[in-house]
């Protein structure tokens, strides 16, 4: 597939901006004679298209004001006129082809990257996610004690939409329903049983004792608020039938904007830095989100537990995707070299041999090699080592082996494949010369066929080098980043890369998501992968192309 | 093409020589290709042999799976479609359901934006393409925390477009249709002579016209195959699904078949390779038949890897 450059002399398009300036000015941005009428179909597809689009953005800007969301409430709106106003004005074709595209990549490519970048200076996470106001109305919901002398309240669990309810028969035989989300409300209709426990309400499942059993963690979990604030207490059951009043342990006062302990007498003050402490600086589990500046920064390169792995993460992201270009690369290039023969019998079968494991899919590839290389079960291990208890993907430095191999596995097809393109493309007049002059094979392919061949494979390398540095689902599926490192508690290990710690940060068990962190540890890649390309970009041909 | 006039003059001085040739030029000239032939297609087959020999052999433990092929059977196949705390039929359909919608409308959009690059002159289009050429130096799953927050705060709002929602996962991969496919699909639109939508605009036509009717026809099969490779990059995807599809039946090959050997790589093993074989074959009968496309395709600008 060659690409015709096009050559469209601006010259002649003068001639055609005159004639275009009679049909209502349009820009003379436009190639050609004007476009015939749109036809009628067009036309009714058109307003109709555009019809869904304003009916789903009226929809959503209703759901925004319902929320309150004012700032996108605005931007949706401003969004929708651009989108109408694009489409319904004359001309301005460029935009009607590009603005569907760009809607999305405005959104899900460019908006994100920012947004990421705003992220990266919060202390955004678990105990760190929302507003300060809902910070303490969730401590007073959570920092419950049971009240000693709370009347029981004989509860039924019911489900509706795949959402629990409980709904509580009162000592003295009110009935209401509520759940986490719903505050306590007074209900009509129920059902009761013998003893006069409620026991179903119509457009509700009420589940058996199994059906609790099986749900026994959600349920337990369950925490009904007695009303919207959060001070007056709620409702919990611990076994489905029965439920007690709970009441907040730690009171909040609105004008000291502290906490006390209604048992110890603690009080917890804002710390600054998103969350309660008191006096020796222990804080309450749910903080909110603040700025923090370059904290995450200063802190993913300073904090003891951090810094060490981060270094050795960062040197491994590098060595890793380095070497598997090297590695996929040189045995690419190797085979494309020998199998460069046009009488080399089975060919074709080598070929078509070589390049499955590029066809199969690359997240299985990392989870089938690590059944492979499992070191107490694995295939390597027991059958070809012979019972043997190498830890292939236990042991740091043959960790680190088996992910170079496993990748150079998965990557050398498409290095091969590439160079032997590469080097059918090469003129063979050059080698005939060559051999002429007297040099041996060996010269012509260092001296004559390489350096050709890396003119137009070098772009390549960087694009693959580029692909590598985040490379996640190799190492995710084959160790999971592991084994992990001793020097630290978190979930670090020899093999992560970049783009795993970010992952395991934002979203791993253990230790709590801490998406500021991985904000930042993603805009570190971010500029680390933006520098790579600046200087690649300069020296591809793609601007070249551009600029025709 | 270019080596003809070589490989004839190649074979002339080859074929009296091959009467005579010990067994030692032989494997000077070619035996040791064929070694290394061998060699590397074993390196290259063994996992995929191996990973089948362990879908077929139902006494399903990773332990278990001593020798390839020493027993042949269904067993894991059959409990494979029978759990349903891991729905793989439903994987298999979401998979391929959110890759062909996905592709499509990949396609669709990348062939719109091409088609204002390559047909249409207007003030910012070298901004643009070159914008485009930079952004898709950066994957989407960089992003992927602040993929995560926005789809969060987008459940507040549209909750069938959030978290754990299909549509919104589609959405956000749509944010990655133009980056990568426009500037290829720029290339291919040049290629179309400007001549014939000319001729049809005299002929009256709209450019919606020449769009659908002219442009789009004559390069169908390169949309096929930027399609089919928009396919098989989705459905191989990990990062962005696993964080947005939490509930196993909205899941994908990719999250769900992790899922199977997340927790206990060893005892789900038999199954697991079974899910993987159904898994791979469709992609990788797609991926042999496209391979002629995909191969030029590679050399002109790196499509996977």
């Amino acid at each position: 597939m060659t690409q015709v450059s096009e050559t469209r002399p601006d010259a002649d398009q003068a001639p055609r901006s005159a004639s275009r300036q009679q049909r209502g000015g349009r820009p003379p941005s436009f190639l050609g004679k004007t476009f015939g009428m749109d036809s009628l179909k067009g036309t009714l597809a058109k307003v109709v298209l555009l019809g869904l689009v304003d009916a789903f953005a009226v929809y959503v800007m209703m759901m925004l004001f319902i929320s309150a969301q004012w700032p996108v409430l605005v931007v949706a709106a401003l969004v929708t006129l651009a989108i109408n106003w694009i489409y319904l004005r004359k001309g301005g074709l460029p935009a009607k082809y590009l603005a569907p595209g760009v809607v999305f990549l405005v959104v899900f490519q460019v908006f994100v990257v920012l947004y990421s970048g705003y992220i990266a200076f919060t202390n955004y996470g678990d105990g760190h996610n929302s507003t300060k106001a809902d910070a303490i109305s969730a401590i007073q919901l959570t920092a419950q004690k049971r009240v000693p002398d709370s009347p029981a309240y004989k509860t039924t669990v019911l489900k509706k939409n795949s959402d629990f309810y409980l709904l509580f028969t009162g000592p003295d035989g009110a009935v209401s329903i509520g759940s986490a989300a719903k505050p306590l409300t007074p209900v009509v209709g129920e059902t009761l049983d013998g003893s006069g426990k409620a026991v179903a309400l119509p457009g509700y499942d009420t589940l058996n004792f199994s059906q609790i059993l099986a749900n026994q963690t959600e349920i337990l979990k369950i925490s009904v608020p007695v009303s919207s604030d959060p001070a007056q207490g709620s409702l919990r059951t611990a076994d489905g039938t029965t439920a007690y009043a709970f009441k907040p342990s730690l009171g909040y006062d609105a004008a000291s904007d502290t906490f006390t302990d209604a048992a110890t007498g603690a009080t917890y003050t804002d710390n600054g830095h998103g969350a309660f402490a008191d006096k020796s600086g222990q804080t309450l589990a749910t903080g909110w989100k603040i700025n923090v500046g370059f904290d995450n920064f200063v802190r993913a390169f300073t904090d003891p537990n951090l810094r060490a792995p981060l270094l050795g993460v960062i040197a491994w992201t590098f060595t890793f995707a380095i070497a598997s270009v090297i590695l996929t690369f040189g045995l690419g290039l190797f085979l494309a070299v020998t199998f460069n023969r046009e009488d080399l019998r089975g060919k074709k079968v080598y070929r078509i041999l070589m390049i499955l494991p590029y066809a199969f899919p690359a997240f299985l590839s990392g989870l089938v090699w690590s059944g492979i290389l499992n070191p107490q079960f694995g295939w390597l291990n027991q059958t070809l080592l012979g019972g043997a208890e190498i830890g292939w993907l236990t042991d740091p430095v043959l960790a680190k082996v088996s992910v170079l191999v496993v990748n150079l596995w998965l990557g050398f097809p498409y290095m091969f494949l590439v160079c032997t393109g590469a080097l059918q493309s090469l003129p063979t007049e050059l080698d005939e010369a060559a051999r002429m002059d007297g040099a041996g094979a060996w010269r012509v392919f260092r001296s004559i066929k390489l350096p050709l061949l890396l003119v137009s494979i070098a772009p390549l390398l960087i694009a693959s080098f580029a692909f590598n540095f985040n490379n996640f689902n190799v190492i995710y599926m084959l160790t999971g980043g592991g084994p992990r490192f001793t020097d630290t508690t978190r979930d670090i290990g020899s093999t992560d890369i970049l783009i795993t710690l970010v992952y395991k940060v934002a979203f791993g068990q253990g230790t709590g998501r801490d998406y500021g962190l991985a904000s930042a540890l993603a805009i570190v890649i971010f500029v680390i992968v933006a520098t790579v390309s600046a200087i690649s970009f300069k020296q591809t041909k793609a601007l070249e192309e551009v600029n025709s | 093409m270019s080596t003809s006039t070589l490989t004839a003059r190649a074979v002339e001085t080859a074929s009296p020589a091959r009467k005579r040739r010990s067994f030692g030029a032989w494997l000077k000239d070619k035996g040791w290709r064929h070694a290394v032939g061998v060699a590397v297609a074993a390196f290259a087959v063994f996992p995929l042999l191996y990973v089948l020999s362990a879908a077929l052999n139902s006494n399903g433990t990773l332990a278990g799976s001593s020798g390839l092929f020493t027993r042949i059977d269904v067993g894991n196949f059959v409990n494979l479609f029978n759990d349903p705390s891991r729905p793989f039929g439903r994987w298999f359909i979401n998979t391929l359901v959110i890759g062909v919608v996905t592709s499509a409308a990949t396609v669709f959009l990348g062939a719109m934006a091409a088609y204002a690059f390559s047909r249409m002159r207007f003030k910012g289009r070298r901004v643009g393409l070159l914008s485009l050429l930079l952004l898709q130096m950066f994957p989407q799953l960089l992003a992927v925390v602040a993929i995560f927050l926005l789809l969060s705060g987008i459940s507040d709002v549209v909750p069938w477009l959030g978290l754990g929602s299909q549509l919104g996962l589609i959405m956000v991969y749509l944010g990655g249709a133009l980056g990568v496919n426009t500037y290829l699909m720029y290339g291919f639109f040049n290629t179309v002579p400007q001549s014939l939508d000319e001729a049809a605009k005299i002929d009256g036509a709209s450019h919606v016209q020449i769009f659908f009717g002219i442009i789009l026809r004559l390069v169908t099969p390169i949309l096929a195959v930027v399609g089919l490779l928009a396919f098989i990059g989705i459905s191989s995807e990990f990062v962005i699904a696993s964080v947005v599809l939490t509930d196993p039946d909205t899941q994908t090959l990719a999250v769900g078949l992790y899922s199977f050997v997340a927790d206990t790589r060893s005892k789900n093993w038999g199954i697991f390779s079974a899910g993987a074989v159904l898994a791979a074959l469709p992609v990788m009968a797609l991926f042999l038949f496209l391979q002629r496309y995909i191969v030029s395709g590679l050399v002109q600008g790196g499509v996977k890897g």
